[in-house]
Formats: C-alpha cells, sequence, structure tokens
C-alpha cells in the first residue's frame, strides 16, 4: 500500500455553499477506485488523499490530480482516494462523475 | 467415540447417559442443579441436510417433552457438508432450521450451552457451536473457519505473511485463543470445565454480549462500538 | 427526482441499487463513508479498504412506508463480511428490533465470511443471526434479496434462511458452500463448477422458487423488486412451536421425496414438471405458469 498526498492552487472562486453534502463514487476493487468528496478549511486550496494497493505511481497521480484540480479549481475542497489499482483513464472518469455531482449541489 | 465420553465424564462427573447415531450424539446428564439434555455431534461430522435435519428433531423433542431443560450441545464437526445433494436439497434451509429450533428453545426458557470438544470449523461451527448462549472449548480443541495454507491460496497473501501477522491479531487464523480474544468463547480452562459449564446453566441472561466481550479482551476493538452507536443514533 | 432505472440490481452497486429501491430522497444512511468506519485488519495485509466497508445500511421509505435497508457492495472483497460490515449489519437489526420498522430489506450479494478478517467474519454472522432472531421476535419482517452476481453464500447464505422472506431473480443464488470449494475439496466429479448450467440448476432463482428455498421469483426490474418488497411489510412471520414444526415437516418431506435425486431435473421431474430440461431457458412468464402450478407452498 502506498499513501499520496498533493494541495492545489489555492484557487480564488469561493462557493456560496458551505455545508455541502459528502460526496462518494466509485468502488474499491480490483482496477477500480472510490473518491470521495468533503468541505474543509483549506485557504482556497484543493488537498488530495490517496491510499493506492499499487505502489511506484506517485508522479501519474500526482500529473492527473493537478489537471483536475486546474480545470475543475475546487477550492476548500478535501479529496479522499481508496485505490484498488485502477487506470488513470478510470481514475479520470471517476474524478469527473465525482465532480458532476459535487457541482450539481451549488450550480442551478 | 472416545472423545465424547471423555468429556463428558469430565463435564458431568454426577453422570451422564448418552446414545450415538451415525454421527449425532444424544441423551441426558445430571447436574447439582437437576438434569441437562445432551445433543451434538461426534467423528468430526460434516454437517449437511439429514445430519442438520435429524439435530433439528432431537432438539424439537426436548423443547415439546422437557420443558426449560437445559441443553448442552457437545460439539464436534469438520463444517458443512460439502456436497452437491446437499446444495441442491438446500442446505442453507436445513441448517437455519436447526438454528431456529435452538432459537426456539431458548425463547422458551431452555439455557443453551456449548462445548468444543474436538473440532468447529465454518458452518458447522456457525449451526452447532455459536448458536449458544454461552461457549466452551477444551484447551486442545481446533477451531478454524480455514487452515492457513488454504488460506494462502485463495487470498494471494504469502503464508509467512499470514503466519507471522497470526502472531500479533487474532483476526483470521485457527486456535482456540483467537476466538476467545474475539469474545466468542468463555475462557479456557479445562481443569474447571464441570463447574464452569454449571455456573453458565444457572446463568439468566440471553443478551448476546460477545461483541462486548471481544472488545474488553481487546479482539475486536470496532464492532461493539458500531453496534452501539447505531442502536442509539438519532 | 427519480432517476428512471432500466437496469436491474445485477449490473448496479450497492449504492445504485439502494437509491433505486428506495423512494426518491428519503435514504438517511448511518455511518456514511465520509465517517471513515472502515476496516482496521486490512492495511497490514496490503488491501485497501472502503470507507463503508462494502456494506450501506440506513433507513428510508419504499412506497411511502418507513423501512431499514443495508445492501453489500459486490465489487469489494466479493461482498464479504469483516468485522465492520458484520457489526453494521447486527447495528441495523437491533435497531430494526427497537424502533421497528415495517421492514427490513437485505440486498445481499456476498461469498460468505471474508477470509482477511475469517474469525470476526464469523463471529459476526453469528452475531448478525441473533440480531435477525431479536428483530423478527419484536415482529418486524425481515427480508432478503438474492439478485447479484456473487450469489448469497457461506454464513450468510444460512442466516438468509433465517429471515421472513427471500426474494429471488433468475441469476440470483443462494447456498451454503460454493461450486468452486465443494470442486477444490471434492472434485470435479462431484462438483464441476465451470458447469454453469449445473451450478444455477443447483444453486439458481428458478430452482429455489420451485421447492421452496426462496418464496417470491421476480424479474431483475427495479419495480418488480419494489412490489416484490412491499407485499411483505408489517406481515412477519412469528416464529413459534407451530411454525417451526411445520417448517420441520415441510423439510422432512423434502428429504423424503427427494433425498434420492442425483439431479434437479430429477426434483423438477418429480414435481410434476412435464419437461425439466425447459425450465432453464424458459421466460419469467413461461417458467411462472408452470412453476406456481407445481410449486408446493410451505
Amino acid at each position: 500500500m502506498e499513501s499520496l498526498s498533493y494541495e492545489f492552487g489555492p484557487w480564488n472562486i469561493l462557493r456560496e455553499r458551505k455545508n455541502m453534502t459528502p460526496i462518494i463514487v466509485g468502488v474499491v476493487g480490483s482496477g477500480n477506485l472510490e473518491i470521495l468528496l468533503e468541505d474543509a478549511e483549506l485557504h482556497g486550496k484543493s488537498r488530495f488523499f490517496v491510499e493506492t494497493s499499487v505502489s511506484g505511481f506517485a508522479n501519474t497521480w500526482q500529473a492527473v490530480l493537478r489537471d483536475f484540480s486546474e480545470q475543475q479549481k475546487f477550492s476548500n475542497t478535501l479529496i479522499t482516494i481508496n485505490d484498488g489499482g485502477a487506470t488513470p483513464a478510470v481514475v479520470q472518469l471517476r474524478l469527473l462523475q465525482a465532480a458532476q455531482q459535487w457541482k450539481a449541489q451549488y450550480e442551478d | 467415540m472416545d472423545k465424547i465420553n471423555q468429556i463428558c465424564s469430565k463435564v458431568f462427573p454426577l453422570g451422564y447417559k448418552i446414545s450415538i447415531h451415525g454421527d449425532l450424539v444424544s441423551g441426558t446428564a445430571n447436574t447439582s442443579l437437576g438434569d441437562v439434555a445432551l445433543i451434538g455431534t461426534v467423528n468430526q461430522a460434516a454437517v449437511g441436510v439429514d445430519l442438520a435435519f435429524e439435530l433439528a428433531g432431537k432438539v424439537l423433542d426436548i423443547v415439546q417433552h422437557s420443558p426449560e431443560l437445559p441443553i448442552i450441545i457437545l460439539v464436534d464437526t469438520q463444517g458443512q457438508q460439502l456436497s452437491r445433494r446437499d446444495e441442491l436439497l438446500g442446505n442453507a434451509g436445513y441448517l437455519s432450521h436447526l438454528s431456529k429450533c435452538f432459537e426456539l428453545a431458548r425463547d422458551r426458557g431452555h439455557r443453551i450451552i456449548s462445548i468444543i470438544y474436538n473440532e468447529a470449523v465454518s458452518g458447522g461451527y456457525l449451526a452447532l457451536g455459536m448458536i449458544a448462549d454461552q461457549s466452551f472449548a477444551l484447551s486442545d480443541a481446533q477451531i478454524r473457519v480455514m487452515a492457513l495454507p488454504a488460506m494462502s491460496r485463495i487470498t494471494q497473501i504469502p503464508l509467512e505473511r499470514l503466519q507471522e501477522l497470526c502472531k500479533s491479531s487474532s483476526i483470521f487464523g485457527p486456535g482456540v485463543e483467537n476466538y476467545v480474544a474475539l469474545g466468542a468463547l468463555e475462557n479456557i480452562d479445562d481443569a474447571h470445565l464441570a463447574s464452569l459449564v454449571e455456573s453458565a446453566i444457572s446463568n439468566k441472561s440471553t443478551i448476546d454480549n460477545r461483541a462486548k466481550l471481544g472488545h474488553e479482551r481487546g479482539g475486536r476493538n470496532m464492532a461493539h462500538t458500531i453496534i452501539e452507536s447505531i442502536i442509539k443514533a438519532c | 427526482m427519480r432517476i428512471e432505472n432500466t437496469v436491474g440490481i445485477r449490473e448496479s452497486t450497492a449504492r445504485q441499487r439502494v437509491l433505486a429501491i428506495l423512494d426518491a430522497d428519503t435514504f438517511q444512511e448511518y455511518l456514511p463513508p465520509s465517517e471513515r468506519v472502515f476496516s482496521p485488519h486490512l492495511k497490514s495485509l496490503g488491501m485497501p479498504v472502503s470507507f463503508d466497508d462494502g456494506v450501506i445500511i440506513g433507513e428510508g421509505a419504499i412506497g411511502g412506508q418507513n423501512i431499514y435497508i443495508a445492501a453489500q457492495e459486490p465489487g469489494f472483497m466479493g461482498g464479504a463480511v469483516g468485522e465492520v460490515h458484520g457489526a453494521k449489519l447486527t447495528g441495523l437489526l437491533e435497531r430494526a428490533a427497537l424502533r421497528k420498522p415495517a421492514a427490513v430489506v437485505l440486498l445481499f450479494d456476498t461469498g460468505g465470511v471474508r477470509l482477511h478478517e475469517a474469525n470476526a467474519g464469523l463471529i459476526a454472522i453469528s452475531e448478525i443471526q441473533r440480531a435477525m432472531f431479536n428483530a423478527r421476535k419484536a415482529g418486524v419482517p425481515l427480508i432478503v434479496v438474492s439478485a447479484g452476481a456473487n450469489g448469497v453464500y457461506g454464513g450468510i447464505g444460512i442466516i438468509s434462511r433465517c429471515c421472513d422472506y427471500i426474494v429471488i431473480t433468475e441469476e440470483g443464488r443462494l447456498s451454503v458452500s460454493g461450486p468452486e470449494v465443494i470442486e477444490s475439496q471434492k472434485g470435479v466429479e462431484e462438483f464441476d463448477a465451470r458447469d454453469r448450467a449445473l451450478v444455477w440448476r443447483t444453486m439458481g432463482g428458478k430452482h429455489r422458487y420451485l421447492i421452496n428455498e426462496a418464496q417470491t421469483f421476480v424479474k431483475d426490474q427495479i419495480q418488480d423488486i419494489r412490489n416484490a418488497l412491499m407485499q411483505y411489510f408489517n406481515k412477519p412471520i412469528p416464529i413459534n412451536l407451530d411454525t417451526v414444526m411445520a417448517e420441520h415437516q415441510h423439510l422432512g418431506e423434502r428429504l423424503r421425496k427427494y433425498g434420492k435425486a442425483e439431479d434437479a431435473l430429477d426434483i423438477w421431474r418429480d414435481l410434476g414438471i412435464a419437461n425439466p430440461v425447459d425450465i432453464p431457458s424458459l421466460d419469467f412468464d413461461a417458467f411462472m405458469t408452470i412453476a406456481n402450478q407445481v410449486r408446493e407452498n410451505g
């Protein structure tokens, strides 16, 4: 198991809505992952924690998560990932699914 | 057959009478608190539809003809019978029916005590040993879900790693002491088993306290807290 | 907003199953993932955790009636039961015994005990069983649904038959020992685990419905499953001497009549089905017509 953590931002776009309902997507299985999104006091940043069963891909994780952060600019958002060895494509898919549900809470 | 007589004379020094029919043992015993009913298995029995049904019938006899008689289950099983026929006929139905019969007995005031005197494995242990209000085992009893080599093959975790973890955790390895730590068994005390069983017979509580015991003994740190928090949530 | 769901249970995740089965916007989860109540035992075995330990529990409404619900996630460790997973189920059922919802719906999809936590899993299943009996004593009906790809096996298969009702689909299975375990211990002659037709004839939904190991057979469609569940709300079956004796009689007859059967086809023939070999390929309506003619009510 490998533990990774990253922070990106800060993003200047602050949500109006404060108490967001946590979002969970995905399943922790072989080639799959779950992603939990939550509110957090992070001075406008996005923070990622990754627990993965496949070690040695820190650079890949960093690239994928940085791309996602720069695209979504989620401020004060904690993103926790339990990974069972998903490919970058599956990680990106789940991140987008999570982002959609997260934004649905405050975009109207 | 020898082991069954050994455990009976150990636990019931005041006397007992058993008969063995295939892998099923039944009878009665004397204690200083009065008579008790005996039921159980011998020969590391594999519990399939026929044996489960026969055991259930014996329990129902006790319920119908011997009100509130304590029931002592003598457990020696290699687990559920692994066969196409038993699955075809619905072993789940028969094993669950046996549990229901014990539960009915408990509900009608029969104290249920189990004693693992030889082997207790997986589904057989669930149906016969774990249904009891209190459960005892001999120090040399063999209790497990699965042997470590088979577990290693199926989980793909190296055997050495499993063996290493068994030194610090009671969570998955075979062993009587693990089941004590997790709260499923009373403390092992071969020398005083007879009097411990008598105390258990006179105990009235039918609350399942295994998660609490597992917590107190440090074998299971989370189960009890989780159960309580769900019950008490607003 | 109710999301139109043409996908049934089998292809859905546990979370999707719960949201699809319940009335819209009624689900309240107990110990959701954000509370991070997960297994303490998996990290040292090199396995990733899931923040709900592979089972979702909570309450909600079906047809406006308040029920409790649990759904095992088949994709996480085969839906298998460990310390935390098991405690969530026990807690849900003990709570039901006190609060008395109209039913507890148990969407099981599991191989049974999680080997990585073998002892804790086995004891947990026994604790779930005791909690089931408590809920039943309190008059709460317990309904198991078997519609998932893992089937309902092992100790969970046993305790499922301690519940009031079982709803099963064609793809669903209910048994104790799995085909692979039987084959590896007793040989391929005893059970060829790769013979899917044999597996389903022996352990699958149609056979279980025909011999009354399951009370209801449904299509794997959300509305059909909801309707099947609703018929059992507030209809507990008491566990007393009469009901247990009746079950004993029924199980005894099953042994007498079919104890020598070599295959499900023999049992189906003895039930009075003219062309037993056709049963697996019959569509839902054709199967139900025949089944309800011959099926024994227990």
